[in-house]
């Protein structure tokens, strides 16, 4: 077999056994806790039969090792089990909010990708000078405050004082697609902001690594003009590192959903998980923890395999 | 020795919040939970920052706020600090199987979103101010443990660690006595970092209705509490967002001059 390929399938078996390790971890951080479970569910002023019926119903009255692997076992076959609060099918209840949260990631890093890259290359440019202190600044505010607070000051100035854009994010499968856009707005703007912060300053370290190399070094000397350097010499060799941070910061967006969907009532994942985690509804936060950590698993692994595939110096482990 | 304006700046907003935090009886006009006028009044004399959503003084609720806020993001830092440095430096003193067993087990914490573990963590515990600090600051030593050993894995090969070794010195006083002393400027830097994440991360946990619980004010929840008045154009939500950009932007500065004074570390820090 090709050596990349090898190494490419190597990386794809880490993924598995860490996303496995990871199912561990989240059963176990759920069940292995000091405490009652079923107590904690009910409240101290639960009755005996309650407890009782609440432990059978979790089947805590069985040894942790065989409760996790029959959670494991229909995970494996689809079945994420069902939900102790209203007992509907848990898959059910996630297919349609999945698809909302993808709906509103995905819009996010249509606009931050391009723009942070972008915004990246301009503050090397003008390194030092004002465009480039103007967005360290910017990038600065926006990374200190969290998604949610970004969520209500946008909800302040832009929708509330100027009355664009709607205040809260509520749609539905009868919307067209521009309809749905204009609710989306302004959540897309707060996970736009936060995740082309990190991006940015992400982009314009990785570019300025590659621009003290001694190659560009030589450019400068030979007199090539400084956006032509950026363009043939510095960019190639910093598309590695950019993907990489491109892909670390979708896996981020993908968390930062959560709480913006809380902000704007979003139907989506993260408010379901959210929601679920108050009510204590252990199975609903199991297969929503485990959703999340796959995709933020799988978005760091084709971090990793790009990153192989872009620069032929990772392919040979010292 | 000469201090930016930057930096002096950010030292000024750190020593303000930090004092105000302290001191939050003395200086907060009311109690914290005591209801003094009408529903979100506006700013006025007897009010400085109006009242919140069921008529307390929202200024004494921001002071108390930020004094819980700080106390928590203080108490987790100083953990996941402790933590992950020893951790850390026994993982690069000891190397081979240690290691790996360490790095592995973090590289396995890591691999999972903190807020999507602490979602899940708490979904089975009870919230206490306690819990929060624990949680929080053993998940971020993660990260203090990463950065920790990646400093200790290069002092462990200096000739001084060898010598010690070779004087038959034990592993206590090869991690305390030889690496730490030589590993402390990056990792006061980072300490700046952590800090901020944790006010953001136990700010965010409240305002879900997971991480502080009423009456306790703190930052995160004291948006929560208000976030309807947003709709009628009723800014009392938006506060503590103000003053965690400031706090965060201060700290930022700080350590950014104490990278910068410090270590040749630079960039990439995101």
């Amino acid at each position: 077999m090709h050596p990349i390929l090898t190494l490419v399938a190597q990386r794809l078996a880490l993924g598995v056994l860490l996303l496995f390790a990871a199912s561990i971890l989240i059963f176990a951080g759920t069940s292995i806790l000091p405490g009652d479970v079923a107590q904690q569910i009910l409240g101290q002023a639960a009755t005996p039969e309650a407890l009782e019926n609440m432990r059978r119903e979790l089947g805590l009255n069985e040894p942790p090792l065989t409760r996790y692997l029959s959670w494991l076992g229909g995970i494996l076959q689809g079945d994420l089990g069902t939900a102790l609060t209203n007992g509907l099918d848990i898959a059910e209840s996630l297919g349609a909010r999945l698809s909302n949260t993808l709906f509103l990631a995905f819009w996010a890093a249509v606009i931050s990708v391009p723009l942070a890259i972008f915004l990246g290359l301009l503050a090397v440019r003008y390194k030092d000078r004002w465009p480039d202190k103007l967005i360290s600044g910017v990038t600065l505010t926006t990374i200190s405050i969290p998604e949610f607070m970004i969520g209500y000051v946008l909800v302040y100035w832009v929708s509330i004082q100027f009355g664009w854009f709607s205040s809260v994010a509520i749609i539905n499968d009868s919307m067209t697609i521009w309809q749905k856009l204009n609710a989306i707005a302004i959540p897309v703007m707060v996970l736009t902001l936060v995740v082309l912060a990190h991006m940015m300053r992400m982009t314009r370290a990785a570019i300025l690594n590659v621009m003290q190399s001694a190659y560009i070094e030589t450019a400068e000397l030979k007199g090539m003009p400084m956006l032509k350097i950026i363009r043939k010499h510095a960019f190639p060799n910093a598309i590695a590192p950019i993907v990489n941070v491109v892909m670390i910061n979708l896996a981020y967006l993908v968390v930062g959903v959560v709480v913006v969907e809380v902000v704007f009532a979003y139907p989506g994942m993260g408010q379901y998980l959210v929601d679920h985690v108050a009510k204590r509804d252990i199975p609903v936060v199991q297969a929503c923890g485990l959703i999340f950590a796959a995709v933020y698993i799988g978005l760091n692994l084709v971090a990793d395999i790009v990153s192989i595939l872009a620069n032929p110096r990772l392919r040979h482990p010292k | 020795m000469r201090i930016p304006v930057a930096a002096l700046i950010g030292l000024f907003f750190t020593t303000l919040f930090f004092l105000a935090a302290v001191f939050a009886p003395l200086i907060a006009p009311y109690g914290m939970a005591e209801i003094v006028g009408d529903v979100w009044e506006p700013p006025s004399d007897q009010f400085l920052l109006g009242t919140d959503s069921i008529g307390r003084d929202l200024l004494s609720r921001m002071i108390y706020g930020g004094q819980t806020t700080i106390f928590i993001a203080t108490a987790a830092t100083a953990l996941s600090f402790i933590t992950g440095s020893v951790l850390g430096f026994f993982a690069a003193v000891s190397g081979g199987w240690v290691d790996q067993l360490i790095s592995r087990f973090v590289d396995l914490i890591m691999s999972i979103p903190s807020l999507i573990f602490a979602l899940v963590v708490l979904s089975v515990m009870p919230t206490t101010i306690t819990i929060l600090i624990v949680l929080m600051g053993l998940l971020d030593s993660t990260r203090v443990y990463r950065l920790a050993r990646a400093v200790a894995v290069d002092i462990t090969v200096m000739d001084y660690v060898e010598a010690a070794r070779l004087r038959g010195e034990k592993i206590g006083w090869i991690i305390f006595r030889e690496t730490l002393p030589n590993a402390l400027s990056p990792l006061v830097a980072e300490m700046g970092l952590r800090f901020i994440f944790a006010v953001l991360f136990v700010s965010t946990l409240s305002f879900l209705g997971l991480g502080v619980q009423p009456p306790q004010a703190d930052w995160g929840g004291i948006v929560k509490e208000n976030k309807e008045g947003i709709n009628y154009g009723i800014a009392a939500a938006l506060y503590p967002a103000y003053a965690i950009a400031v706090l965060c932007i201060s700290i930022n500065l700080v350590a950014d001059w104490v990278l910068n004074r410090t270590t040749s570390l630079k960039g990439g820090r995101g």
